[in-house]
């Protein structure tokens, strides 16, 4: 099976035996209807990731708080090799499955950066409604054309996105008593 | 519902129909609507889901789930955590099928580290995969029964989760959240009488499920409370992501154990039972077919691993997997790696995967991006309850306020499996 056709295709990657179809985010949605009515009718999940700090020391496993405080162990953060770089900052990765023998998985990406947003799929696979909306909530990633972008697991008031790697774990700052 | 088709068969249109409604909105012309809050602390929403239904009379017109009650932020954590350590969050995530959600990120790992496990491991895993299948099943039909009437089932079930947690304690010496699977293969050797245990139970657990249909196929309460109740038809519940036991009471013949076997699966004969209704009764009869097919695979597994006795439980990667504690007092480089391994942790290469498998509520995923550190940079849980719970609104057709409940139930959402 070729995946010349799927529009918008920038790069086709195989790694761990698995297929990765990066697309030009302003045809994501031309990309899905090619894909969908090719057999991969199911979408199983919409996967962002943020690579802030990618392949910089001291940013694995960012732990710390708002002003920056790593309390992290320099000794964990030696790497075997630099990470390869990437692109922009965000990728969201959408998981395909055809249907049919053999289960056929494909991962669609698109790359962006921070005021950058993505076409909405929900009108090719209604089930990213809610997808969407906890990759906005936790990545804070624009869906253009989304019914409803509203935060789903964080309260509606809440600040800040969480599963991006410049929020903290700790959330709250810690205030010590010569500060005041 | 075309219910006419009564082969199973992979669906295979392309084109969905639209517009499925993933929240049902109220007529504006209808007037008299009650507007009810119901959750999040219900002893019916299955853990903290909050809805807020409208209500014309007794039916339901507009449904709305609020979620995120349980959100605990495992994947955060887990970014902070070294692989070693995080093997001890997935089971936390989906409670239920604890052991199930251990299995995919365990999975995930190895196939990022090309990690080959060894045989007793697999086919350990898949005994203890298929227990998880049948606690979680028993854990769905006793509350599921439980919040529609039907307290006695609630009892029975749980008498037979007893037995399957007991088996659990046996291996790995804890009820839940086991922790048992490792990368790399199992944390302990199978103890010795847990062949035994295992057979008795698969003995049992046949009869005890014709008990369960004995309750509840004739009853006519039952029959009268999930037939026809909850719609989904196959086109729906494929654009709605449904995967697992709600697909397949949907008529779509889809298993990832037959069509992608993962493990050992291969080679161990079942059946996958299809139902075509797509209602509260087929999703409960999808189930406890395959508890018994569950216990069927149980019995070979058992049978293939009592000719393994004596074999490695864990792969040899000594950069991966702790050396036996006994070496550490004799073994200087045994030590080193112990050292190693439990304080900076082990590196995972560089990349991307996502592996998925049949848990017993569809298809639990999980996307795993390393950057080569002993921590992982990204963990996204798949979460069949996810797609689930969002599929309620599309079964609320000609709903009343009553056949929500057997319907939020029959769609068998753990509450954290959706928050994670």
């Amino acid at each position: 099976m070729t995946y010349e056709g799927v529009p918008g295709l920038v790069e086709t990657r195989e790694a761990f035996g698995e297929r990765t179809l990066v697309v030009d985010p302003a045809r994501i949605v031309e990309a899905c209807e090619h894909l969908r009515d090719d057999g991969f009718i199911l979408l199983l999940d919409i996967s962002p990731t943020d690579y802030l700090g990618w392949g910089e020391l001291g940013v694995a496993g960012y732990f710390g708080t708002d002003s920056g405080r790593d309390l992290n162990e320099p000794a964990a953060q030696g790497f075997a090799r630099t990470p390869d770089p990437k692109p922009k900052r965000f990728s969201v990765s959408y998981h395909l499955i055809r249907l049919a023998e053999g289960a056929e998985r494909v991962r669609v990406q698109v790359w962006l950066d921070e005021d950058e947003s993505v076409a909405s799929v929900v009108p090719v696979w209604p089930t990213a409604d809610w997808h969407e909306r906890e990759a906005y909530d936790m990545f804070g990633i624009v869906f253009d054309g989304h019914p409803n972008l509203t935060r789903i697991l964080m309260d509606a008031d809440w600040e800040g996105h969480p599963l991006r790697k410049d929020y903290p774990l700790g959330g709250e700052p810690v205030r010590f008593s010569e500060e005041e | 519902m075309a219910t006419t088709e009564r082969r199973p068969e992979i669906y295979m249109g392309s084109r969905i129909p639209q517009p499925i409604p993933t929240v049902l909105r109220v007529d504006p012309e209808l007037d008299d609507v009650l507007t009810v809050n119901f959750g999040p602390n219900h002893p019916s929403t299955h853990g903290v889901l909050r809805l807020i239904v409208d209500l014309h009379g007794e039916h339901v017109v507009g449904i709305e789930a609020v979620i995120g009650y349980l959100h605990t932020g495992f994947e955060k954590t887990m970014e902070h955590k070294t692989w070693w350590k995080c093997v001890t969050y997935p089971a936390r995530v989906d409670y239920v099928s604890f052991q199930y959600n251990e299995l995919v990120f365990v999975l995930a790992v190895e196939k990022l580290l090309q990690l080959e496990t060894p045989r007793k491991a697999v086919w350990m895993r898949m005994a203890l995969g298929e227990l998880a299948r049948i606690h979680s099943h028993l854990v769905y039909l006793g509350t599921a029964a439980l919040e529609i009437g039907a307290i006695s089932m609630f009892w029975y079930c749980f008498r037979e989760r007893d037995l399957v947690l007991d088996l659990f304690e046996m291996v790995t010496g804890v009820r839940m959240h086991t922790r048992y699977f490792q990368v790399g293969g199992l944390a302990e050797d199978i103890p010795r009488g847990f062949y035994d245990e295992a057979r008795a139970f698969c003995e049992r657990m046949p009869k005890a499920v014709d008990e369960y249909e004995t309750i509840l196929n004739q009853n006519k309460i039952w029959l009268e409370r999930t037939k026809g109740v909850g719609l989904l038809n196959a086109e729906d519940a494929i654009a709605l992501g449904q995967t697992g036991p709600n697909l397949r009471a949907s008529g779509v013949d889809w298993d990832l154990r037959k069509r992608e076997p993962y493990l050992a699966y291969d080679q161990v004969e079942f059946d996958v039972p299809v139902y075509y209704g797509g209602d509260v009764y087929d999703r409960y009869k999808v189930r406890v077919d395959e508890m018994r097919e569950s216990t069927k695979i149980i019995a070979q597994c058992v049978d293939r691993l009592e000719g393994m006795q004596g074999e490695p439980w864990i792969a040899d990667e000594r950069k991966v997997v702790l050396p036996p504690r006994e070496e550490l007092h004799t073994s200087m480089e045994s030590l080193i790696h112990h050292f190693k391994i439990v304080t900076e942790g082990y590196r995972v290469p560089e990349g991307e995967v996502y592996v998925g498998v049949e848990s017993p509520r569809g298809e639990s995923g999980c996307y795993l991006v390393s950057d080569g550190g002993p921590k992982p940079w990204r963990v996204k849980f798949r979460a069949p309850s996810f797609a689930a719970l969002h599929a309620t609104a599309a079964c609320m057709t000609d709903a009343a306020i009553a056949d929500l409940i057997a319907i939020v139930g029959s769609l068998d959402a753990v509450m954290g499996d959706v928050d994670r």
